[in-house]
């Protein structure tokens, strides 16, 4: 089972799309679980570390927190450029101390990150365990740390680790 | 009524997505430097692909849609290539 | 276009509102890209419009096809999740290749290479 089928979810997933792309019929159903079964072979080829969610729950409030942070940080990024350049904040690099260290929590950590306006994920420092940002608008430094040790670290950690 | 609000509204949004692609072909044109064009090029191709889905919605073939897939799927491969040029000087190491 | 003429009012007006908002925040993404001064600043303006601006123009397409019936909102579904998945893989990679040029030029006001500190 497992060595037909590394990526279940991935599997499925590729398998969805094809469906919704092509439109569902017994001959697209099967040409798409060939090309899925098949896809998620050579994905296992490529990476032999696999990520393993532990907590579903907790994806769900992931999902929320980040849809809320996305509405308001637009909100933030789109009053600073109506402002425009002559505003007091002003943009900077900040490093971060981070506990994650799965690499797939990073990787979400990541896009999380740089999908929300107002921050851009620049550099993961392995040796440090530290993660250096941009931010567009500074203010109290120590906000920015707090919003990621205390909103998204606990979350992913849950879910990852 | 209900047509008539759907096509100005449509053609309103359009008249935006045109005007931010303005802004984008400007940062293009202007740069300075070569990493604020690819930023721009990439900007660029989020709002085409926002226009053809307008265009699309009144048409109601599936046609624009596929297209503005395609274009999605271009701007991120080529963009991650871009990145990668600027980075190294060549694409495939 | 004939059969948008028996659409609800209160349909088309959502769809308008949707689509006018994802329009607006996409060209108020656009205009930070040119007014911002550094680049590592413009590389927020354009997520603006790919999450809110692409959203709007989204759910306003979702809204007609379904009000309409005129086909499936599958491929409004496959973009919006392609798009968000890789714009912060574009903008990440971009960052970098920026942070790399900057530093091999010494700019100042950039973070040194990590063996440096």
């Amino acid at each position: 089972m497992t060595r037909w089928l590394p990526y279940p979810v991935l599997t499925a997933s590729l398998l969805v799309m094809w469906l919704l792309l092509n439109g569902v019929s017994a001959g697209h159903l099967l040409l798409g679980t060939v090309l899925a079964i098949g896809a998620a072979r050579t994905m296992a080829a490529l990476q032999p570390s696999k990520p393993r969610v532990r907590r579903w729950d907790s994806v769900v409030r992931l999902v929320a927190i980040v849809f809320v942070d996305l509405v308001r940080s637009n909100i933030a990024v789109g009053r600073i450029i109506i402002e425009g350049p002559d505003r007091p904040g002003q943009p900077g690099f900040l490093v971060v101390p981070l506990a994650l260290n799965d690499r797939t929590a990073l990787a979400v950590l990541a896009c999380i990150l740089t999908a929300t306006p107002g921050t851009a994920w620049l550099e993961y420092r392995s040796r440090r365990d530290t993660l250096l940002l941009h931010v567009l608008d500074l203010g109290e430094e120590q906000d920015w740390i707090d919003l990621i040790k205390k909103r998204y670290e606990p979350l992913l950690l849950e879910i990852f680790e | 009524m209900s047509t008539a609000i759907l096509s100005w509204s449509i053609s309103l949004a359009q008249l935006l997505l045109v005007a931010a692609m303005a802004c984008c072909l400007y940062r293009l044109v202007v740069g300075p430097r070569a990493q604020d064009r690819v930023l721009a090029l990439d900007a660029l191709y989020v709002c085409a692909m926002l226009l053809l889905l307008t265009i699309g919605m009144l048409s109601g073939g599936t046609l624009y849609f596929e297209a503005a897939l395609v274009i999605a799927l271009l701007g991120f491969v080529s963009t991650a290539a871009l990145a990668k040029f600027l980075m190294r000087g060549e694409v495939i190491e | 276009m004939n059969a948008t003429a028996d659409l609800p009012l209160w349909v088309a007006v959502l769809v308008a509102i949707f689509i006018i908002f994802g329009a607006a925040v996409t060209l108020l993404g656009a205009i930070g890209l040119v007014r911002m001064r550094t680049f590592y600043a413009r590389l927020h303006a354009p997520t603006l419009g790919t999450t809110l601006g692409t959203g709007g123009v989204l759910v306003a397409s979702m809204i007609l096809s379904s009000a309409l019936q005129s086909r499936l909102v599958l491929h409004e579904i496959a973009i919006a999740v392609f798009v968000t998945v890789t714009t912060p893989v574009t903008l990440m990679l971009l960052g970098r290749a920026a942070l790399y040029r900057d530093r091999i030029e010494k700019k100042p006001g950039i973070p040194p290479f990590e063996s440096e500190r």
